[in-house]
């Protein structure tokens, strides 16, 4: 291992952290340019600080423990959350040479996995908190997003059988010619659609819906195990964009910019839309968001991978 | 589907609209003469006081946050203490509506904070403006029947002089 990549190691979660506690900023100052207001503007240039302020009194908040919790996986669960996110981060290739292990053979499987795994943050945050509302939001969350893991997986099917590969490394070089979103497009909505429900995100965010469920499944939470549940899903966030300008957006590649630029920019304006999605739609009833999945979205995403296979095996046939 | 989409468009064009937050501080609001905020006491233009504390304002108070009591210095009256409890105030201008005197009036300023609540109860010397507010002329005792030294009776403002009970002359 060259002393480069170890760097990379070293610096990816400090990175990310940082990326994701200045997210929740970039986030309310977005929503406030579509609300027709400014957001918070007041901590630093722009506001930018006020992470840093919300970093510093989530510090200092009490760090309570529910009497009636589980307390071992009460305090497991948010590590959890936190954990997958991170280590899924491991296997995106940033650039052609920048990224921890984005040659993996099986990058894609694992990314598949740890979100899998990122399930257990929210159900055991869930069970753990031994009260209505959290358990509620941990079952609502274990619901989402399995059934959302199906046809994620399904549609990510689409892009392995045009690159060839699970690699990410191998998914962008094949995209030299033509982004995947094109050829893909089925499989992108449908991908995109699970990334948000996977991420729990608005207008998906059935497992936290303040408004029926207090907070879901944090609703115990509070101080920095809450904040870890904060970072993740916002780290969730750059790891469903960044996923998305890999597969299907090119990932690095791009004229004129350095490649580290091309990333980000897609990266970026994927996060963007994220927020968007947020400051524009209304929360979908629960059984409605199961019919979306499983009526609508599973057909697609089986659609996609067979017209994409039959036009694979007739040109390779041709 | 469609609908969906549109919204999106929607929402991302409001980025280009004017925003509807006022910056407080630094940018001050406009606020109109007759805003109903902080409470004065005003004085008439030879710069008497012009309550006469006749309680009228501390009936009319919904809230009771007026407080006062009634002494008299040569014929003319005033309050002894005058006292607004501004963390019970509601901003109503009732108070101002039913002086016989024009002295209470509700001025546009609602920068009032305070750390303690004990320093949001206003007293006399608190309330008391040196000038006569919305009403520059108005002078009660010049245009109430009542005597005071310098003013005898019958020499108010659109007053005759009172009528000889004991001369038949008309």
């Amino acid at each position: 291992m060259t002393s480069s990549a170890l760097l990379t190691i070293i610096l990816m979660p400090f990175l990310l952290l940082a990326l994701a506690t200045v997210l929740t900023w970039v986030e309310r100052r977005l929503l406030g340019l579509w609300q027709d207001r400014y957001g918070p503007n007041r901590v630093g240039p722009g506001g930018l600080f006020q992470a840093v302020a919300d970093g510093i009194k989530i510090l200092f908040k009490q760090d309570w423990i529910p009497p009636f919790a589980d307390k071992g996986v009460f305090i497991l669960a948010p590590a959890i959350g936190m954990m997958t996110v991170l280590l899924s981060f491991a296997v995106i290739p940033f650039t052609m040479g920048i990224g921890i292990a984005s040659n993996l053979n099986v990058g894609l499987l694992f990314i598949l996995g740890m979100m899998g795994l990122g399930v257990y943050a929210v159900v055991l945050a869930g069970w753990s908190s031994n009260s209505k509302f959290a358990l509620l939001g941990g079952m609502r969350a274990a619901a989402q997003m399995i059934s959302y893991e199906v046809f994620m997986g399904l549609s990510l099917l689409g892009v392995v059988m045009m690159a060839g590969s699970f690699s990410l490394h191998d998914i962008v070089t094949a995209q030299a010619g033509l982004w995947f979103i094109i050829p893909q497009c089925l499989g992108f909505a449908v991908f995109l659609l699970a990334g948000i429900a996977e991420t729990h995100r608005l207008p998906f965010d059935l497992p936290e819906g303040e408004n029926e469920l207090g907070a879901g499944f944090h609703t115990e939470y509070s101080g920095m195990k809450f904040g870890m549940f904060f970072i993740a899903e916002y780290a969730g966030i750059v790891l469903i964009s960044s996923l998305v300008t890999t597969l299907y957006l090119g990932g690095w590649r791009g004229p004129l910019l350095p490649p580290a630029v091309w990333f980000l920019l897609k990266t970026g304006s994927m996060v963007a839309f994220f927020i968007l999605l947020r400051a524009s739609l209304p929360r979908p009833r629960y059984d409605q968001l199961m019919a979306l999945g499983w009526k609508v979205l599973l057909p697609l995403s089986l659609l996609n991978v067979m017209v994409t296979g039959t036009l694979l095996m007739l040109r390779a046939s041709l | 589907m469609f609908n969906t989409l549109r919204t999106l468009l929607l929402t991302a064009l409001h980025a280009f609209h004017r925003r509807a937050t006022v910056q407080y501080p630094e940018q001050q609001p406009y606020l109109p003469p007759r805003y109903r905020g902080r409470i004065i006491l005003s004085r008439d233009p030879d710069g008497m006081e012009r309550c006469v504390a006749c309680n009228l304002c501390a009936v009319a108070c919904p809230v009771d946050c007026i407080s006062l009591q009634k002494t008299e210095t040569d014929g003319r009256w005033y309050p002894e203490y005058f006292r607004i409890n501004f963390s019970r105030c509601i901003f109503c201008g009732f108070c101002e509506e039913a002086c016989p005197t024009y002295a209470i009036q509700l001025t546009p300023d609602f920068e009032m904070g305070e750390y303690a609540r004990p320093n949001l109860v206003y007293e006399k010397e608190d309330l008391l403006i040196s000038g006569t507010g919305k009403y520059p002329d108005y002078s009660f005792y010049n245009v109430a029947g009542i005597p005071i030294p310098g003013k005898a009776r019958g020499a108010s403002e659109r007053e005759r002089p009172p009528v000889d009970l004991h001369s038949l002359l008309p």
